[in-house]
């Protein structure tokens, strides 16, 4: 960075005392959320290198186990989730050129997009407890390694594969809820009017977040629910 | 109390406002600062009070205070409170949140509600902790190891480790906090390599705790799931591998050590020029050696684990980086030691710390080279010697910088002098009674003491001995600067806005600055460390 302007302006009400000018404000907030997410990368990396590791330790067992999940269901949701990043970036654009009605329409359309998606995860999770897929003493996972009938799936690896189903979409659910909290704030402000093609920083840090949430699923779908389909 | 009624005083964040609202609501870094000083130092005492029960305990071969399993509560709850609820945050929450914005010219932090917010998920952690101790405590050790932690521990675990996790977002926001601040917020002529090495320091500190703290986040979310909701991520017994636990928890506390010492290298580094009155020798080796060392301080984490069943192929490249990682350290120590050499040395309280910490902390940094060695390292692992290896480093070393940072600060955060000479004192008393506790407990280490237990051979007694003994001098050199500090906020000399003739930005404002930090914007057209353009006060000289 250049030194900071000194320009002072005064007739922006958003502007916060302590910053030059809506220029130096804007950039710190973004610079600020991309830092967040890099912290959100290296928790959901935590998650991700377990997986990792364990898959290769026990690639039949988590083939078969993967095998389990429903397919159709998860590529709606990912159709779901990137629908409503369009919608995000929509509802941004439309701040940008002021026009409030749009903003409100792509951001309640963002929020039932999210809602759809957890809702259809809902539905997933219902069944795996139904089939006594969950960890702990009950779990029972009936079935054969892919491509080997008469070789029954370790019931242990099998476990280790939905526990770390459940945290890894568990995590991104929870993530999914407070992103429907964020759009549901901001959709109450851009409703009032809040958001002007002069100040929008908290529409653009929060589909920012959405965005990231969005990517997260777009990992998580091939790795939990594509491992060896092709048997 | 004369000289206050004497000066009108002017109006100054401490002044501005009034009322307990007034301070649990406030945005302001200087404020929360101080918010943070208050309940780390609780924390402090509250770790210091185990760790003086631990001694006590040790003051005989025979379990006679406490038995095993109160003795295993000890260390843990005392390990987990002095690193999560009192070191991590010591420096960068409390002088990095007073200083970061007054070094570089800003008004105020980038984010200051979310730095409240820091400030209230740390006392959200700490209640919490609280409750997790009054309540039974955690035995886990304060690495949670599993499967003890998962599956065997009938403690607390659960709650400890949501503290700790809570606590960790208070520091990921801290560190986010700083970096923005120190991106965007710098006056007009506060180039990067204007900078005061502080604010290096706590760049790199920043970036571990950004990078780091999630992975321990994430690591104790996969222990709490594993013992609440029978996840078996961890669990030997369905394929899960303990190893990758300590991967995990260690790719964290590794860097966590450094998120510890960086800040007060930092504070060193502001103080040696100031007592030498010269330029910092070799500006942008410090610099850069800060960024190194976050950044190789990443690459070492499996050293913990050189007898936990690593390969031996892993074992080597990790001992090879862990010396690697030395290097930037050991760059520091020959720079804080050239600003030395031929400077006009005062040997005033912060000066006295600071040479405290670079003795202690080079013999922290030595012995840990001892234990990146892998034959030596077998010898000693869980036994004393790395009881005292990493008290050098963290109470040798940290609590040092802190303590020094403080007193060369102080002046500028309430606006008054401590005493002088029983802040040497003080300084001497740390010092004897750091040594005493701690030495010994490298010999005891290399003679096989293990620890973690709450008994012992009889042979070991006199060591032991010595070293409670040292830890009670200790309790007294942290005592009094507490004391006094409270003291001088009412009695103590009016201090001037720049009481040591130091060098950087916070000097040039009053002491204590008014709320928004500088009456005028500040624009910087000098380089750091002018040392050859201040005049030494003679106050500082002549000593009080
Ligand atoms: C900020 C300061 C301090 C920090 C960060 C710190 C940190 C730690 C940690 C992480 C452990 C390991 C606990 C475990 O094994 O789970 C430990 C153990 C220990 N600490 Fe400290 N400590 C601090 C200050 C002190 C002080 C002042 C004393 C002495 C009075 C002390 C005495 C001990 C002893 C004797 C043990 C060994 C207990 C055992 O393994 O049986 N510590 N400390
Ligand atoms: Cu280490």
């Amino acid at each position: 960075m250049a030194d900071s302007p000194i320009a002072v302006e005064h007739h922006n009400p958003a502007l916060k005392h302590h910053f030059a000018n809506m220029e130096q404000q804007r950039e710190a907030s973004s610079l600020g959320m991309w830092l967040f997410l890099a912290t959100e990368i290296m928790f959901f990396g935590g998650m991700f290198c377990a997986y990792l590791i364990y898959r290769y330790w026990y690639f039949p067992d988590f083939a078969a186990a993967s095998k389990s999940l429903d397919i159709t269901l998860g590529a709606v949701n990912t159709a779901v989730l990137i629908c409503s990043s369009l919608t995000v970036v929509m509802a941004v654009r439309a701040a940008q050129l002021g026009k409030r009605q749009e903003q409100v329409v792509y951001l309640a359309l963002t929020l039932v997009l999210g809602l759809a998606f957890l809702g259809i995860k809902g539905v997933e999770w219902t069944s795996k407890f139904k089939e006594h897929h969950i960890p702990g003493p009950t779990f029972n996972f009936e079935g054969s390694v892919p491509g080997h009938p008469d070789q029954p799936v370790d019931q242990h690896h099998a476990q280790l594969f939905f526990s770390l189903y459940f945290a890894m979409t568990g995590m991104h659910a929870l993530h999914m809820i407070i992103g429907v909290g964020i759009f549901s704030y901001l959709l109450y402000h851009a409703w009032k009017g809040k958001y002007t093609p002069e100040y929008h920083t908290p529409l653009e840090n929060s589909g920012l977040y959405w965005h990231f949430v969005d990517i997260v699923w777009i990992y998580l779908f091939p790795l939990l629910y594509l491992i060896d389909r092709k048997k | 109390m004369a000289t206050a009624a004497l000066t009108a005083e002017r109006e100054n964040y401490l002044n501005q406002e009034y009322g307990i609202k007034s301070w649990l609501l406030t945005v302001d870094h200087k404020r929360i600062a101080l918010l943070y000083l208050l309940s780390i130092t609780f924390f402090f005492f509250i770790g210091g009070f185990f760790a003086l029960l631990i001694r006590l305990e040790l003051l005989t071969p025979a379990g006679d205070l406490v038995q095993a399993d109160t003795y295993n509560k000890l260390f843990t709850m005392h390990g987990q409170v002095m690193v999560f609820f009192f070191l991590i945050p010591s420096i960068p929450a409390v002088l990095g949140n007073f200083l970061v914005p007054l070094m570089i010219g800003a008004k105020d932090l980038a984010f200051p509600r979310i730095n409240l917010l820091s400030w209230y998920l740390y006392i959200i952690a700490g209640v919490l902790m609280l409750h997790c101790m009054l309540t039974g405590g955690v035995d886990t050790g304060w690495t949670f190891y599993t499967p003890f932690s998962t599956a065997f521990s009938n403690t607390k675990v659960i709650e400890a480790g949501l503290a700790i996790f809570i606590s960790g977002f208070s520091s990921i926001l801290t560190g986010l906090n700083f970096v923005v601040t120190i991106h965007r917020m710098r006056a007009p002529g506060m180039t990067w390599n204007r900078l005061p090495l502080f604010i290096w320091a706590h760049y790199a500190t920043s970036i571990i705790q950004l990078l780091g703290t999630p992975v321990i986040a994430v690591t104790l979310v996969l222990v709490v799931l594993e013992r609440a909701l029978h996840l078996g991520i961890f669990d030997p017994t369905r394929g899960g591998d303990p190893l990758l636990f300590q991967h995990l928890f260690w790719f964290y506390s590794h860097p966590a050590v450094y998120i510890m010492i960086l800040p007060a290298m930092g504070v060193v580094t502001e103080i040696v020029p100031c007592f030498a009155r010269k330029r910092i020798f070799g500006y942008q080796f410090v610099a850069m050696s800060s960024i190194g060392i976050a950044v190789l301080g990443f690459l070492v984490w499996a050293h913990h684990m050189f007898v936990a069943g690593i390969s031996l192929y892993a074992a080597l490249i990790f001992s090879a980086l862990s010396y690697l990682v030395a290097v930037p350290s050991a760059i520091k120590v020959f720079n804080w030691t050239a600003t030395m050499y031929k400077g006009s040395i005062t040997f005033s309280t912060p000066m006295l710390y600071a040479f405290g910490f670079v003795g202690l902390f080079t013999m922290g940094g030595l012995t840990g080279l001892f234990l990146a060695a892998l034959g030596i390292d077998v010898h000693v692992t869980d036994t004393y010697f790395v009881i005292a290896h990493f008290h050098y480093i963290m109470v040798g070393g940290a609590v040092m910088g802190y303590l020094g940072g403080m007193h060369f600060w102080w002046p500028k955060i309430s606006g008054r002098m401590y005493p002088e000479s029983l802040g040497r004192l003080a300084a001497l008393i740390v010092f004897l009674g750091f040594n005493l506790t701690f030495f010994p407990q490298f010999i005891l280490g290399y003679l096989g003491m293990p620890r973690r237990y709450w008994q012992y051979p009889p042979e070991f007694q006199v060591l032991n001995v010595l070293s409670t003994a040292g830890s009670t001098i200790l309790a007294v050199g942290y005592l009094l600067p507490m004391v006094y500090f409270l003291w001088s906020m009412r009695y103590g000399k009016v201090a001037p806005d720049n009481p040591w003739g130091a060098s950087g930005l916070e000097w040039m404002t009053p002491s204590p600055p008014p709320t928004f930090n500088f009456d005028a914007p500040p624009v910087v057209d000098w380089e750091a460390y002018d040392y050859e353009h201040i005049p030494a006060p003679q106050e500082a000289r002549s000593g009080g």
